[in-house]
């Protein structure tokens, strides 16, 4: 069953990284120069959607809120970040997004991937480093207070429950990629330019 | 042609829904472990070994972490992260229409580096290596974090898409600067 599950929602997951250009690195790259947002707005509404979805099935008891996974916060959060960001715009890819470009025939997502087989083994055995000066240490915060989770809040006394509080930043971030313009730096595109905005 | 935001962000939302809903949230960088651990014992066995009371372990803390993962790697993580290889291969097949010349070297990297090919696949080698290895400091990548930890509401998701926005503006500007 859980076999099936992996084969149904991954391939899923693939198409649809697929079909909103998360694949593609000059979609990635163009979303980093900040010359044209579009998948930056798939994402923020992406992202938006699933947790109005979450949190809204939570509340009305449908959706297991022990399936959540929260993971730590801790300076390697931040520095990995950083770092990451730094191969993301070398590269165009992440991890998710390079697998499934390398799938689609693209030959160098296939050399990003034996690239990141070297970062993550290296990181593995400089693990003990990290570990030791204590940049891998934290709790796992959410926001607000989620009922029926143990999650530590970050901010304990607000009014409203960490899920109502969930639905209305999935809220703000549809709002954010309903406003966020077209592009951020330079002359605006022409609107019939259908690389800028795409049709279908 | 790729999905209008309008379309594909609500979609790729419901799927991520989709994956809470029914087992757990999306990630992917911690199978790059994985992998690395099963090509290690498959080349050198001993990397992981198994205790008296049947639990795998390693000297090595990291892969210690994930040494039942590598003793059986047809788990549902690394299932999930071939599927959806499967799933890109089928919608790249229905839909997309890479050229030849793109596969090589996409075309925002030709036109603003003038290495060819061969320096396109030498930036994505170095690109992985650095991605990886910051996705497993930070403990989880773009889907793990940024995705599955924003919308979960987690300050970690908030913390790691600072870091990696931070960095991934001024070197794209820097190095992207030619529109393609």
């Amino acid at each position: 069953m859980e076999i099936a599950l992996a084969i149904g929602l991954g391939g899923l997951f693939g198409i649809m990284l697929e079909r909103i250009g998360a694949t593609d690195p000059n979609w990635i790259g163009r979303m980093l120069n900040l010359t044209n947002t579009h998948l930056m707005k798939t994402i923020f509404v992406a992202i938006g959607t699933a947790s109005i979805l979450m949190f809204g099935g939570q509340m009305l008891g449908v959706v297991e809120v022990g399936h959540m996974s929260v993971k730590e916060i801790h300076v390697g959060v931040l520095l990995g970040g950083a770092i990451l960001g730094i191969g993301w715009a070398i590269a165009g890819y992440c991890p998710g997004t390079g697998v499934c470009a390398a799938a689609t025939g693209r030959l160098d997502a296939l050399f990003f991937i034996a690239g990141g087989l070297i970062g993550a083994g290296a990181y593995a055995l400089s693990y003990p480093f990290w570990e030791e000066i204590g940049f891998l240490n934290g709790e796992k915060w959410t926001i607000g207070e989620i009922p029926g989770a143990s999650y530590p809040a970050a901010l304990p006394d607000l009014p409203i429950t960490g899920d109502m509080l969930g639905i209305g930043i999935g809220i703000a971030f549809i709002l954010i990629a309903i406003l966020l313009p077209r592009r951020l730096v330079g002359k605006a595109a022409p609107v019939t330019d259908t690389k800028a905005e795409p049709a279908e | 042609m790729v999905l209008n935001w309008k379309i594909g962000g609500p979609l790729l939302g419901v799927v991520f829904f989709l994956a809470v809903l029914l087992v757990q949230p999306i990630g992917v960088s911690t199978q790059f472990v994985v992998i690395d651990g099963v090509l290690w014992e498959r080349n050198a066995p001993g990397l992981i070994t198994q205790g008296p009371n049947g639990g795998w372990t390693s000297t090595y803390p990291y892969f210690a972490k994930y040494a039942k993962d590598i003793a059986n790697p047809v788990n549902y993580s690394v299932i999930f992260v071939a599927a959806m290889m499967g799933g890109a291969l089928l919608s790249a097949v229905a839909f997309g229409r890479i050229p030849l010349r793109e596969r090589f070297s996409p075309a925002l990297w030709s036109a603003n580096f003038r290495t060819g090919w061969i320096g396109r696949w030498v930036l994505s080698f170095l690109g992985g290596v650095i991605v990886l290895y910051g996705a497993r400091m930070a403990g989880g990548c773009t889907s793990g974090h940024m995705m599955s930890g924003m919308m979960q509401t987690a300050v970690s998701g908030y913390l790691f898409a600072f870091g990696a926005f931070l960095t991934a503006f001024p070197t794209a500007r820097m190095l992207l600067k030619k529109e393609a």
